[in-house]
């Protein structure tokens, strides 16, 4: 009897041989395998250009086989926007984290969704500051404990939390914003869903994109990786719903 | 007869456990051995119940884990 | 066939650039360079173009090394404050090694300060700017043909050594018209293996990276760096001398600066006194050899800047101490006539030697 063996699920073409440098357990893993998943499949990599920003994922663009440009701080919309006008046909994606997105590049994400640019964002919410150690983000919660908020985050003092997702679907550039999480499964299988429908926004050309995708920081949230799963579900999801915020273009279609 | 089965790359582990607690089937369990890297990865399998349907590699961040069909005629 | 034309020096400025292949221009706009991206926006269309009017200077600059990153001829214009705002960008641009252009028609500073012509920015521009071991090209025009033909010339330079070029103009350059020949101009587009274009069938995919962890790593790429700024330095220092040879005492000036020196210089020779004059017209690299020279034959300098001295620490440094090197200089946008320098020059001369 012939045995013949096929792997069902592995490395995606795009993504290189290297190990990740993550903590155990961070999503930051789990997004780029999911990416590298959507531009497999969607058939991409020859003309796809990566922007990767600054904080944990400095590091991305030594993990995709596609070309990468490693951007300042905040600055991955702009450097995209110079990317994407010069290579209009390339399909051009940021990665970036809650800082990188929310604090110093709020300013160059919001006008590059108000200008419509054909760019797909993914937007990394731990609602921490995990790269330098573990201090308050503009995503962090009301009360969570971090290294520049030590008695918890009080409203009173550090403001309220940035719904990033809810804030740019106001702007009519923006053709695609949803929200997705990657702490079980079933979230994990509609956040590839989610990214895959941005990509496909940006191939169809109508506007800006962006996934923003709940994520786990088990170092800097002083838990296990399995804990901070949990801690997704219990008190990130309650405040930053899931789902589609903004489907103003494209007929969405069963893939 | 098809069969799907995972198979663990034990280096690429960081033993988050993450596969062990969302394997529907509890066919993942904690290793006992370290990695050259000081990790402990699970051991798969363990229960025979294994059913090949990826969750463990869909959560695993590292891409430790692959899914392999075998084809038997 | 030339075509003579009166513009404004930031015309003349977007003008060349369309003229130098440039395609991609990022700006915001400030007081006194408005009309660099006025022209763009109105021109870069009627070449297929992309004008952006981008959300601050930090994003035009951001703009720029993303369209340089992707292979193509990009540039942005400021104006002092705006140009603080880039040097974060422009030390990433350096470190990668990605050619453009940032013009800076400088006003007077610090802070918002005025919109008067200044020539306050001289440390920032010839010293990087931003952190790091780093220098940028910088072309100093003196007229608005200049303001033409350097920009022709500094993306063949950004391209030909993988670096950022910084013209330097001021307030007076940028709003003066003069008449300017437009040579029409068949650039070179050099070919970019290392743009990040999108694979296309290329086997190896292109970084374009600034973090370097490893020490060593890093040290080997600052020596390259420093390699490649010896041999810029080494073929591309341009100055321009007048009536140096016999000369008691030389001017040194730059951009609007110079212009007024040459009145003052002919006013002197007029009344007989000897008086020469070296223009730098790149502030890095700098003709420290030139007025080293220089300095074996003549008396004494007098360094003539809008501002409180910032190029006479370069003149100090090439001279080694050998002659009193003089300074005149205002600020705030103040600009002086060339009487008032005459009356400098004359203070000099007047004492001996000074």
């Amino acid at each position: 009897m012939a045995e013949m063996k096929r792997k069902a699920f592995g490395r995606p073409a795009c993504l290189k041989e290297v190990e990740y440098h993550y903590c155990p357990g961070c999503s930051h893993g789990i997004i780029h395998n999911l990416i590298g998943e959507v531009i497999d499949d969607l058939g991409i990599v020859e003309r796809t250009v990566g922007i990767s920003s600054v904080g944990c994922s400095v590091l991305a663009c030594d993990y995709f086989c596609c070309d990468m440009v490693q951007a300042a701080h905040g600055r991955a919309p702009a450097v995209a926007t110079g990317i994407k006008r010069v290579w209009p046909d390339d399909i051009v994606f940021t990665y970036q984290g809650d800082g990188d997105l929310a604090a110093i590049g709020c300013g160059e994400i919001v006008n590059a969704a108000a200008r419509g640019e054909r760019i797909t964002t993914v937007f990394v919410n731990n609602a921490i500051y995990g790269m330098t150690g573990g201090q308050m983000a503009p995503t962090t919660l009301p009360r969570q404990i971090t290294t520049t908020s030590p008695g918890g985050r009080d409203s009173a003092r550090d403001g309220m939390p940035i719904r990033v997702s809810e804030m740019l679907a106001t702007l009519e550039g923006a053709g695609y914003i949803a929200r997705a999480a990657v702490n079980n499964p079933k979230n994990v299988i509609n956040a590839k869903a989610a990214i895959r429908e941005a990509f496909l926004n940006q191939l169809e050309g109508t506007g800006f994109s962006l996934v923003e995708i709940l994520s786990t920081c088990p170092v800097n949230w002083g838990m296990s990786p399995i804990e901070a799963m949990a801690w997704v579900e219990q008190s990130m999801i309650p405040f930053y719903p899931l789902g589609t915020i903004k489907d103003a273009g494209r007929q969405a279609h069963a893939s | 007869m098809d069969t799907s089965r995972a198979f663990l790359n034990a280096e690429r582990c960081k033993g988050c456990g993450l596969c062990i607690a969302f394997c529907p089937k509890k066919a993942i369990a904690a290793g006992s051995r370290l990695n050259t890297k000081g990790y402990c990865p699970p051991e798969i399998e363990t229960n025979g119940q294994c059913t090949g349907c990826g969750f463990c590699a869909m959560m695993c961040p590292d891409l430790a884990i692959e899914i392999h069909e075998e084809s038997t005629r | 066939m030339a075509e003579i034309r009166l513009m404004k020096g930031n015309e003349a400025i977007a003008e060349a650039a369309i003229l130098a292949g440039c395609r991609y221009y990022f700006g915001y706009p400030i007081t006194p360079q408005n009309e660099l991206i006025e022209y763009m926006a109105r021109r870069m269309p009627e070449v297929d173009g992309v004008c952006l009017q981008a959300e601050s200077e930090v994003a035009a600059i951001n703009m720029v090394f993303g369209a340089a990153a992707a292979g193509a001829r990009a540039m942005t214009s400021s104006s002092s404050p705006g140009i603080s705002l880039k040097q974060e960008g422009i030390s990433y641009l350096a470190c990668a090694e990605l050619p453009c252009l940032i013009v800076n028609i400088m006003r007077a500073g610090p802070g918002l300060g005025g919109i008067a012509p200044a020539q306050g920015d001289y440390f920032q521009a010839t010293r990087g700017g931003g952190h790091g071991d780093y220098r940028t090209i910088v072309l100093a025009p003196n007229s608005v043909q200049e303001c033409f033909d350097m920009t022709i010339r500094a993306f063949e330079l950004a391209d030909h050594y993988r670096i950022p070029v910084l013209l330097l103009g001021d307030g007076a350059l940028g709003q003066m018209m003069e008449k300017v020949e437009v040579k029409p101009n068949h650039p070179e587009m050099i070919p970019k293996p290392w743009a990040t274009t999108g694979l296309r069938g290329r086997k190896k995919n292109n970084i374009v990276k600034t973090l370097i962890l490893t020490p060593e790593e890093l040290e080997d790429h600052n020596r390259k760096l420093q390699d490649k700024y010896r041999t810029i330095a080494a073929l591309e220092t341009l100055w321009e001398e007048s009536l140096t040879e016999d000369a008691d005492l030389v001017l040194v000036a730059y951009g609007i600066m110079s212009r007024i020196a040459q009145s003052a210089m002919d006013l002197a020779r007029a009344k007989g006194f000897r008086v020469g004059m070296l223009r730098p017209r790149t502030l890095w690299p700098f003709p420290m050899k030139a007025l080293k020279d220089i300095a074996k034959k003549t008396k004494a300098f007098l360094v003539l800047e809008l501002s409180a001295g910032q190029m006479r620490e370069d003149v100090l440094l090439s001279v080694e101490h050998t002659r009193p090197v003089h300074f005149y200089g205002r600020m705030g946008g103040m600009v002086p006539d060339s009487r008032e320098i005459l009356g400098e020059i004359m203070a000099i001369l007047g004492k001996g030697n000074g």
